[in-house]
């Protein structure tokens, strides 16, 4: 049984000198992940890899699960480790190696050997022939494929040799932490938490304000959109959740605007106060779930009135996205199941039959000057009794 | 805030009689009654009052009762071990368009093995064709399987008329009873009312949650569901779940000690709840009024707002109620009740249920119908239009 992992990293390799900042967040993300599971840990960079070895009481399955969460990694290479010396030895722990990991394999395979450290006296062809030779003779069921091997065997010759056999796709983007922090307007439907999964993908940490409307959406609809950020989390790292009540402000547009407006004006609410909180949070961007056209509040006119009032960058990760894809990812990052649970949501409630789709910054702000008397207060209230959780 | 709790269909608190003796079976007496040691005939003691409360009430004997994991299981038991028993003697099985889910499935499971089902109306009210159900009823017919007490709208079928019709024209038929909404509000005597089968669930009435019984008449032949150490004469396997069983039992005990009064007490509450909505304008209430229907169940219809909105709206002011069947949280559809007395789409998405235990007052009926008098008229202001 191997007890380490080779972290295979993709994008980073292409940064120049900054490299290491990227590789340091990537070694200590893993470090947070695997702090949480059994087993013990140690985390190690050499030379443009990351390796990871386990120790004490650990299981395979728990281990790849909390890698397969760590956003910069593209494959998990379960790696077995012999010391260098001279080709016999490289020989008989290459065949140790097949019949550990691949007893009476019955397969077509090519090895695939680099030569880092000089020193061994063989070429990398060379090393590749002779122990594609080898092979064949002592696993009879193996047969060579150079072309389209079923298994590939890395043999990497550095101070100490390295094989491996199987990657395990890891999430791809950017380590979390190397690229600032976002607010996500996260709603319990299916795209906010897709969204705020691919912008955490890029590096992004991210904090997130919920809206909810007490007596109009429920307790449990809460603890759904809790149960997404944590889904989230464990991708992106702690969110910091902000839970803020917008009835009141919901029921005065009710009780002013026209109510062919009422989504988008609320909209803009939402908005303002997210933009709030981001500059309270020092976020420098806001992620939506928005695509164009999917909804009536989602049309290129309705996306040019709600970002209107934004100061910030708005993000919106699933503009070109269909609903179709949209599920697809959802499916992927297990937030799905959560995001279809039947709970009204503070959009939907007392929405029009027939909202406005093509509305007019003008006219929308015309209608916002109806709400100037109270309005002021009603924000400064949702920001007051706000409640803001910490999702792990 | 004060709470006001009138969800009692749902679930009920349990009394202190069985928190005190159920801790003393966690405490004390664990062990377990198919142990031969003392602890064991200690335990035992708990399992055998408990029968012994519940033979005493239902007026049969105690080798007829048999301890389950609550009301779903009992009606399982009952319908599944009771038809399956009866296969080569016929293949009709009969219920009603108005069940819980813990009867309707098992029929359709039993739909699908092959069995013919026929499934009874039931009017606006929830009251029972019983031309209908005379008709459906034939020499083939092994099950029927009917609700007491109807956990939505609180409609009663009657059980007698019900028996007789059975033994006059499908004479090989079980007849099981769903009791879950009715013991502890009727008294229930099996054997004078033709009941073969019996089911309750011990929360329904201040017992704990995972346990109840199934009455089994003596000489009805019923498979068992689960099979393993031989428990319960080897018809119900498992552990006895002595602490829910002495609960039960404890339950049971108090629910018939000044029974009258309690369920007049219910009676009046239901009937302060149902003036009081009657007065107000646009509000639909379901059921029978009086001793025509269940003495704690009162359900009505807010058209105009949603029954979840509702719902929380009362919440927010201390007054927990249910909107549809508490099971149902997770779906949309309307509730099988309402499909069955075929409230139209406005009633049947703006319908709550009031349910009372004697441990409610008059004081908090008034409460409540004060919270739906500010309520209603904001709520119904607000709405999709």
């Amino acid at each position: 049984m191997y007890d380490t992992f080779l972290i295979k990293y993709g994008e980073i390799g292409l940064k120049g000198k900054n490299r290491h900042v990227f590789e340091d967040a990537l070694a200590k993300r893993i470090g947070e992940v695997l702090s949480g599971i059994e087993g013990e840990f140690r985390v190690r960079k050499e030379r443009g890899r990351i390796y990871v070895h386990c120790a004490g009481e650990w299981n395979e399955d728990e281990a790849i699960d909390a890698l397969t969460h760590v956003f910069g990694i593209v494959g998990i290479c379960p790696v077995v480790i012999y010391d260098t010396e001279d080709y016999a030895k490289l020989e008989q722990d290459m065949l140790d190696y097949v019949g550990r990991e691949h007893p009476d394999c019955r397969a077509t395979f090519k090895v695939k050997a680099r030569r880092v450290n000089k020193e061994f006296p063989m070429k990398s062809m060379e090393i590749d022939a002779a122990l594609g030779e080898a092979i064949l003779e002592h696993f009879p069921g193996m047969k060579v494929d150079v072309h389209h091997p079923e298994i590939l065997f890395d043999v990497e010759i550095r101070e100490n040799v390295y094989i491996y056999s199987r990657v395990i796709p890891g999430p791809g983007g950017m380590p979390t932490g190397t690229s600032g922090r976002a607010m996500l307007l996260l709603s319990g439907g299916i795209d906010s938490p897709v969204a705020g999964w691919m912008v955490a993908k890029r590096g992004v940490v991210l904090d997130a304000v919920y809206f909810h409307a007490p007596p109009y959406t429920s307790e449990r609809a809460k603890q759904k959109v809790v149960d997404l950020a944590k889904i989230v989390a464990r991708y992106a790292g702690p969110i910091r959740l902000h839970v803020v009540n917008f009835t009141d402000i919901q029921l005065y547009i009710y009780d002013q605007c026209p109510h062919e407006e009422l989504t988008i004006i609320m909209r803009r609410y939402m908005m303002r106060l997210a933009e709030h909180f981001a500059k309270q949070d020092g976020d420098i961007g806001l992620v939506t779930g928005e695509s164009i056209g999917q909804v009536a509040s989602q049309t290129m006119q309705s996306l040019v009135t709600t970002n209107a009032v934004c100061t910030l960058p708005v993000y919106r990760p699933l503009i070109g996205f269909d609903k179709c894809d949209i599920v697809e990812i959802s499916e992927k990052i297990g937030t799905y199941e959560t995001s279809i649970l039947p709970y009204e949501d503070c959009c939907t409630i007392f929405v029009a039959k027939h909202p406005v789709t093509k509305p007019l910054l003008s006219v929308i702000e015309r209608s916002e000057k109806k709400l100037s008397e109270k309005i002021d207060a009603l924000f400064a209230e949702a920001v007051d009794t706000a409640e803001t959780l910490i999702i792990e | 805030m004060n709470e006001i709790y009138l969800d009692n269909s749902a679930t009920t608190r349990p009394s202190e009689a069985v928190l005190r003796i159920m801790e003393k079976t966690l405490r004390e007496d664990f062990g377990n009654p198919s142990s031969m040691h003392r602890k064991g005939v200690e335990a035992e003691q708990y399992v055998r009052d408990a029968r012994k409360i519940l033979s005493r009430i239902l007026k049969v004997s105690e080798g007829e009762i048999y301890f389950t994991s609550g009301g779903t299981e009992g009606n399982n038991w009952a319908i599944i071990g009771g038809a399956m028993a009866q296969r080569r003697a016929g293949n009709r099985i009969i219920t009603t368009e108005m069940e819980h889910p813990a009867v309707a499935e098992p029929f359709a499971f039993l739909e699908k093995q092959g069995f013919e089902v026929v499934k009874i109306p039931v009017d606006k009210n929830g009251v029972l064709d019983l031309a209908a159900f005379r008709e459906a009823l034939t020499e083939d017919t092994v099950l029927v399987s009917a609700m007491y007490v109807n956990n939505e709208i609180g409609a009663v079928v009657p059980v007698e008329e019900l028996s007789a019709l059975i033994r006059q024209k499908a004479p090989k038929a079980y007849f099981h009873v769903d009791a879950i909404q009715a013991f502890g509000k009727y008294r229930i005597y099996p054997r004078t009312a033709g009941i073969d089968l019996l089911s309750v669930s011990a929360h329904k009435f201040h017992g704990p949650k995972g346990v109840g019984f199934l009455y089994i008449r003596d000489g009805v032949r019923t498979l068992p569901l689960i099979y393993g150490g031989g428990q319960q004469g080897g018809m119900r396997s498992g552990t006895e779940n002595v602490p829910g069983i002495a609960g039960l039992g404890a339950a049971a005990e108090e629910a018939y000690t000044d029974f009258e009064e309690k369920v007049s007490h219910l009676y009046a509450l239901k009937e302060r709840l149902r003036d009081g909505l009657s007065a107000m304008d646009h509000v639909t209430v379901h059921g029978l009024p009086g001793r025509e229907g269940a003495p704690h169940i009162v359900n009505a219809a807010f058209p105009g707002v949603g029954a979840e909105v509702l719902l929380h709206a009362l919440e927010d002011r201390g007054i927990l109620i249910s909107a549809g069947s508490a099971c149902s949280t997770h779906k949309r559809a309307a509730s099988p009740t309402l499909s069955a007395i075929r409230a139209p789409k406005k009633e049947a998405e703006s319908s709550v249920r009031f349910s009372f235990s004697e441990e409610n007052t008059f004081e908090e009926v008034d409460e409540t119908l004060k919270a739906l008098g500010e309520l209603l008229p904001v709520l119904r202001r607000y709405r999709a239009r």
